[in-house]
């Protein structure tokens, strides 16, 4: 046993053990350890905003750092001001939109902030249109127009032996994703009340999600898994030097 | 049996997560190995960088912190690992601020070196940030390496990297110099110039946002590690081809450590890992026969 001579190692030790002790029960440190994180983050945001978006995107291409004297470089207004075009200065436009959001700390004129709001929104809505149209549903659509059985791997199959999910890839793995479809499709049909075949589809499809839902449960369970082992290898292996 | 049912439903939850810290600890310490079979959607990401020659450029987007850290950083230095001893250079940039911070970790983690730094042409480079060592290879810095940093901007800063890389990434992480400054970047003006992105997330802004933006805009091929959480939202593109290949979680990174050859932390945690599973398993198994024995009773008594 080696126990970690540096500082950080055990505050962060300290932290882990800190917020895992809520499982026991709610208590004052776990409350400091939660106040602490969420300080810390807050504030780690803002400081990583500011020196990596706003001072050298905002601050820097303006020429604004320049005329404070904390920078040795023109910016765009030092540009245009000479008489030299400099695209930079449309910038002026985001700041102008960034102050215009925080407005919306004056309750008085607080509705200019839905300006740069619509801004955004409009200009997302349009990048999406296209994108969630190509990617989530041309794609994922075109994927479903295939043939019932996967000829190409019964034929490879038949050239050697084949493992048990292979076999079922290749025979009932396409029929599958289409009735998986079809039923899904179905069961979200609300013009239509859920009776005989058509019900009888719309709950095939309920038993589709339903596995899809277990599955993601598994995945949920493994992920959480894997946070608590990286805690406890930080525990015994960094801070406590029992393993390595 | 019903009365065990009933103190087994009314069972204080926290001996379920004593039960489940023994199951994940106990293994830890027994050094225990576990066979690793590697899936179809690893087999294919290593497919696809495997395919990659020596001196193409990848662009390693580092899309998580280090909440996700067990999951996702064995990927990274895999994958590093690999690109390195395959002389394959890499543009490592982040969509979340502290991803980059996490691929200089896993640049310090990979290095072999044991000396701090050497002198070259009165120059100090030390190792595990300017300089990476893995086995025989070395990697540079500014020439076979670059770290970019983060940008905010989230799915924005993939469609301005469509046009221009300059106009999302000015400067590096590291120097704070222009990027046109350093060699790796010579010739790399916009997304499709890359050969390949390698998207290691956690959520969004991550692989679901590089699909959509780099893969079907600017048909750059793409693989992914993700967190387990987030597998299942991105399998779909895997099916369509979109992406080239699928690591979920901590498995996925055992998997890719299988393939390079190098069994690190994500191959240890798996005897962990399965021993927490078979618990989790036996718990729903229990609940399941539990509740149904207990309500089957309450309903003969109703």
């Amino acid at each position: 046993m080696e126990l970690s001579g540096q500082i950080g190692v055990w505050i962060a030790a300290f932290l882990t053990i800190g917020i895992s002790s809520f499982l026991y029960r709610d208590n004052p440190i776990y409350k400091f350890c939660e106040a602490l994180f969420v300080g810390i983050s807050a504030g780690y945001w803002f400081v990583s905003l500011y020196f990596q978006n706003l001072l050298p995107m905002l601050f820097d291409n303006l020429g604004i750092t320049r005329l404070l004297g904390l920078s040795q470089t023109n910016g765009a207004l030092q540009n245009v001001l000479s008489g030299q075009w400099d695209e930079r200065i449309w910038y002026v436009f985001a700041g102008v939109l960034g102050i215009m959001m925080l407005l919306r700390l004056f309750p008085k004129i607080g509705w200019i902030s839905r300006w740069p709001l619509a801004v955004v929104v409009g200009s997302t809505s349009g990048l999406y249109m296209i994108t969630y149209f190509q990617s989530n549903f041309l794609s994922q659509l075109q994927n479903t127009i295939i043939p019932l059985v996967n000829l190409g791997r019964i034929s490879a199959l038949a050239q050697g032996s084949g493992t048990l999910d292979e076999y079922f890839a290749a025979y009932l793995g396409n029929i599958v994703v289409i009735a998986g479809t079809l039923s899904g499709l179905i069961y979200f049909y609300f013009s239509k009340e859920h009776k005989g075949v058509f019900g009888g589809t719309a709950r095939v499809g309920i038993y589709f999600l339903m596995i899809t839902f277990g599955a993601s449960f598994g995945y949920t369970v493994m992920s959480r898994m894997s946070l608590l082992i990286g805690r406890l290898y930080y525990l015994f292996g960094d801070w406590l030097g029992l393993v390595r | 049996m019903q009365k065990i049912f009933e103190k087994l439903l009314s069972l204080d939850r926290r001996y379920i997560f004593l039960v489940i810290f023994l199951a994940v600890a106990v293994p830890i310490f027994l050094k225990l190995k576990i066979d690793i079979r590697v899936t179809d959607e690893v087999n294919a990401f290593y497919k696809a960088i495997a395919e990659l020659s020596s001196g193409t450029r990848v662009l390693v987007a580092c899309d998580y912190d280090p909440g996700s850290e067990p999951e996702l950083q064995p990927m990274t230095e895999a994958g590093f690992r690999y690109f390195i001893t395959n002389k394959i250079r890499f543009i490592i940039i982040g969509l979340w601020p502290q991803g980059p911070m996490q691929a200089n970790k896993a640049l310090v983690a990979i290095n072999e070196a044991r000396d701090e730094y050497i002198v070259v042409n009165d120059e100090k480079l030390y190792f595990g940030t300017d300089l990476v060592v893995v086995g025989s290879d070395t990697a540079r810095y500014g020439i076979d390496f670059v770290n970019l940093g983060f940008q905010a901007g989230n799915e924005l800063v993939i469609q301005r990297m469509g046009s221009s890389v300059r106009a999302a990434f000015q400067t590096d992480l590291r120097f704070g110099k222009p990027i046109e400054d350093f060699d790796i970047m010579r010739g790399l003006n916009k997304l499709s110039d890359f050969d390949f992105i390698y998207n290691i997330s956690a959520g969004y802004p991550g692989t679901v946002e590089w699909v959509q933006f780099a893969v079907d805009r600017f048909h750059v091929p793409c693989g992914s590690g993700s967190t387990a959480v987030q597998a299942p939202q991105v399998y779909p593109y895997l099916d369509t081809g979109q992406l080239s290949g699928l690591m979920g979680g901590m498995k996925g990174a055992a998997e890719l450590e299988k393939l390079v050859g190098f069994k690190d932390k994500a191959t240890m945690s798996m005897v962990s890992q399965t021993a927490a599973h078979i618990f989790v398993v036996l718990f729903i198994v229990i609940g399941n026969l539990a509740y149904f024995a207990t309500r089957g009773r309450v309903a003969k008594k109703g």
